[in-house]
């Protein structure tokens, strides 16, 4: 069993909505990374779930940076800690339209010079802080507030941009599964170099769940196989525990939508091209974590 | 003296002034005219002249990002861009000014499209008049090398903590080669000591959310930092003059005392003003010259009162009029301008043409340098 | 004020010409300046840099309009710009050519085979002759700097001694 602190990072004020996953997950976070750690923090929900001026959220140092910008200000931070002689970790935290949408450019290229840095992405699959609008995250047939009678397009596969990029460190989690977030933060940051974490993040408001379902609608996610947990050290890539257990037999992806109001909207056609979509990729990272093993 | 003198761009100047000041971290991406400046910097970096890194950015909004993200911790930062690449900052300059960091950037000045054009005017840096940076102007090589050495020292005053812009004439200056004395600083630029800078074991938020009964205060405490800057702009001036012998002031005036007409202008136009001022006397035009070469903060003590001031304007703000003309007349009501639009996009500008402005100048209009008169 | 318009191709040397001449009139106490005018760089096409000596800061940024002289490296560049445009009366020409050439009586004609002597010497880069060092001799022979003063500004921009020696070799066959 992986030992989890029990200090914690985050004070008792946050001023998140009730059940935020974002909030669950960066407390794991802040936990495997400790004290000597900064984090950097673009336009997103955790802009303002750290509290308004003078008070804060956290206990360690905060950066809060333009919606574009987070990539490259971690770049200059670690470049600037590196040259002084210092290991502090940086760390950004980031919302899935800041990391998918206008923040890739900035990500890409701090990705691809090497910077040292770890890059987490919660993805709650809508710009959550504006009051859900479609972000690039947002999976089809989700209604937001810029797609009212669902999305009609998919998802952006983000984690394959970043795959790209060939990173030394490169996974997935989910709020619902804090040991998993934890071990694969601590793995992260003990691997010099680029790193990225995509975690999804359930959004009760914007997800249209009630506040303490949150823990269990990430899992219907992962148990579904919607959101496949995973991690690449290098060219390693492995199937995370949860994960591996749901795929020997996954729940019908309609259990998850039917448990969302996000989702009501998605008619019996939508539904089964999101289940072969969920099929097809469950089959393509069972190959891909059977070809790494095979060639390691 | 000629031999302490080497030939120099303005832009090489400028990264050897960089380099004498020792930065830790410098983020970039090219741009015409600047690239010579970062071409020389990731040289030096490369060559091991210059122990600091060189972060080869994607863009200039990243360029900024990364000397914000850098200067935080404390380091000594800098960056280089012009035309375009300024704009694609605008973002991140008003957030460095606000978060008070002393990053200085060497800004050569270059029109904007449409159509393509990477020639001299000043419209891309007065476009980011309002974001909180400093912006001095420089005339010469030697200038463009002295004021990167001030401009950390002013930038870094914890009296100012606002970052400096020095602009430059994109080829003008940029491209021209003068000779010039790459004075060492010695302990000029004393070392950084960033108050705020970030420290894991007294954890703080920058940047948070600011409350509209709070947010006010932190713009007026900026408005303080730049009237502390007239003040640290005088004192390294004339600390810079005292250890180095070379003096400079906001405004540089040429002939100004028993003049009737004053040419103002800013950059290589303003230099070369000199010599029309030359011209108009022998023919018997009591002419001279006021260079601005602060703009941020503003000059409040320009001598205009009985003066006709002839004021060229390298830019232009679009159902107003000239930028600089506009200010000072905002600043000195009383004053008698006739205003200039000219040298947009490169367009020569002789100082036979300026000459010939002022014999011709008509106080209270504008004027568009090179469009007939009957047109306007 | 003495100002100099030097004619030639982008790759040939012409703007690093300039600059080897303005230092090397700085080292003889004066003050110079040297710029390139800037289109879009491309290799081969006309293209001409200005250099200006004077005995006083040289405060001018325009580009040269009544040059004093006019330095052509590449005489091709003729076929389709007039050298001698706004040139002064009385002004004077340097040429690179082994050709006899006709200018206007008003002006004064200097020559030399730089692109000879580049070749003798070997200076050849990218399959280009080298003009840009053998032209500082040339011109130290018409009086814009010392010959020591020529040289030093060569030495200091190159480090191969054939170029000083193509620059004797320009200086001795100018007349």
């Amino acid at each position: 069993m992986t030992e989890i602190p029990k200090e914690e990072m985050l004070l008792k004020c946050p001023s998140t909505c009730a059940g935020c996953g974002s909030l669950l997950a960066l407390r794991y976070i802040l936990k495997a990374a400790g004290k000597d750690t900064v984090l950097v923090i673009p336009a997103c929900c955790n802009s303002v779930i750290q509290g308004v001026y003078p008070y804060m959220l956290h206990t360690v140092p905060v950066y809060n940076i333009a919606f574009a910008a987070a990539a490259a200000c971690a770049s200059g931070m670690s470049e600037a800690f590196r040259a002084v002689g210092k290991t502090t970790n940086v760390i950004v935290y980031a919302g899935d339209g800041g990391t998918a949408d206008i923040g890739i450019q900035a990500l890409s290229g701090a990705l691809e010079r090497g910077e040292d840095f770890l890059y987490i992405c919660y993805d709650n699959e809508a710009y959550g802080n504006t009051g859900m609008q479609r972000s690039g995250a947002t999976p089809l047939g989700a209604i937001t507030t810029t797609t009212p009678n669902g999305k009609t397009v998919n998802k952006k596969d983000l984690d394959r941009i970043i795959e790209a990029h060939n990173l030394p460190y490169q996974a997935t989690a989910c709020a619902s599964y804090p040991a998993d977030i934890y071990n694969k933060v601590k793995k992260a940051l003990s691997i010099p170099g680029p790193k990225f974490i995509h975690i999804l993040a359930p959004c009760p408001p914007g997800w249209r769940t009630p506040s303490e379902k949150t823990v269990e609608i990430g899992k219907m996610a992962v148990k579904s196989g919607i959101w496949v947990l995973w991690e690449k050290e290098y060219d390693k890539f492995t199937i995370s525990a949860p994960s591996r257990a749901a795929m020997k037999k996954p729940a019908p992806v309609i259990d998850y939508l039917k448990a969302q109001g996000r989702f009501r909207k998605v008619d019996e056609a939508t539904a089964a091209r999101i289940q072969a979509q969920v099929d097809k990729n469950l089959k393509k990272v069972a190959a891909e974590a059977a070809y790494s093993e095979e060639n390691a | 003296m000629s031999e302490k003198l080497m030939m120099s761009t303005g832009n090489k100047a400028v990264a050897a002034a960089v380099k004498m000041a020792k930065p830790t971290v410098v983020a970039a991406y090219p741009i015409t005219p600047q690239t010579e400046v970062i071409e020389t910097i990731a040289d030096y970096v490369g060559s091991g002249a210059m122990d600091a890194r060189y972060i080869p950015v994607e863009s200039e909004h990243s360029a900024m990002t990364a000397c914000i993200g850098a200067s935080i911790t404390g380091v000594r930062v800098f960056t280089a861009t012009s035309s375009h690449g300024l704009l694609y900052m605008h973002e991140m300059l008003h957030w460095a000014a606000g978060a008070r960091l002393p990053i200085v950037m060497g800004q050569v000045n270059r029109t904007l499209a449409p159509g393509w054009n990477i020639w001299a005017e000043h419209s891309d840096a007065l476009s980011q008049r309002d974001t909180g940076w400093l912006q001095v102007y420089v005339s010469t090589v030697q200038e463009a090398y002295d004021a990167t050495l001030m401009a950390f020292k002013i930038a870094e005053d914890n009296r100012v903590l606002l970052p400096v812009m020095i602009n430059m004439d994109g080829f003008l200056l940029s491209h021209i080669m003068q000779p010039f004395e790459m004075t060492e600083p010695g302990d000029f630029i004393p070392p950084l000591n960033l108050p705020q800078k970030i420290d894991v074991n007294d954890p703080k938020g920058y940047g948070a959310m600011s409350p509209a009964d709070i947010h006010f205060t932190f713009r007026y405490d900026m408005e303080k930092a730049m009237k502390n800057a007239r003040t640290v702009i005088a004192e390294t001036e004339a600390e810079f003059a005292k250890r180095f012998g070379r003096s400079y002031a906001p405004v540089e005036e040429y002939l100004c005392d028993d003049a009737d007409v004053v040419i103002v202008a800013m950059g290589t136009l303003g230099k070369e003003a000199e010599v029309a001022a030359d011209l108009l006397r022998k023919e018997g035009i009591k002419a001279g010259v006021m260079r601005v070469r602060w703009l941020r903060p503003f000059p409040l003590d320009m001598k205009v009162e009985g003066k006709e001031l002839v004021v060229i304007d390298r830019d232009y703000s679009f159902g107003f009029g000239g930028v600089i003309a506009g200010e000072i007349q905002a600043r000195y009501p009383g004053a008698k301008i006739a205003r200039v639009i000219a040298g947009l996009g490169g367009q020569e500008v002789t100082y036979e043409d300026m000459a010939e402005l002022v014999r011709t100048r008509k106080i209270g209009t504008e004027f568009w340098f090179g469009i007939p008169k009957e047109e306007q | 004020m003495y100002e100099i318009r030097i004619h030639s191709r982008g790759g040939q040397g012409g703007v690093t010409a300039a600059r080897m001449m303005a230092s090397a009139a700085v080292k003889d106490g004066k003050f110079a300046t040297a710029c390139p005018f800037y289109g879009a760089e491309r290799r081969g096409a006309p293209i001409v840099s200005f250099v200006r000596i004077d005995d006083h800061p040289v405060r001018i940024y325009s580009q040269i309009k009544k040059p004093d002289m006019v330095v052509v490296l590449d005489p091709t560049v003729m076929d389709t710009v007039n050298v001698l445009d706004g040139l002064k009366k009385g002004g004077e020409i340097f040429i690179n050519t082994h050709e006899e050439v006709q200018f206007p009586e008003q002006f004064t004609v200097h020559k030399a085979d730089l692109t000879g002597i580049a070749l003798r010497e070997n200076l050849v880069v990218a399959g280009s002759p080298i003009l840009n060092t053998p032209v500082i001799g040339a011109l130290a022979k018409l009086g814009l700097f010392t010959p020591e003063s020529g040289t030093k500004a060569i030495t200091e921009t190159f480090a191969d001694p054939r170029n000083v020696a193509a620059a004797k070799e320009a200086y001795n066959e100018v007349k």
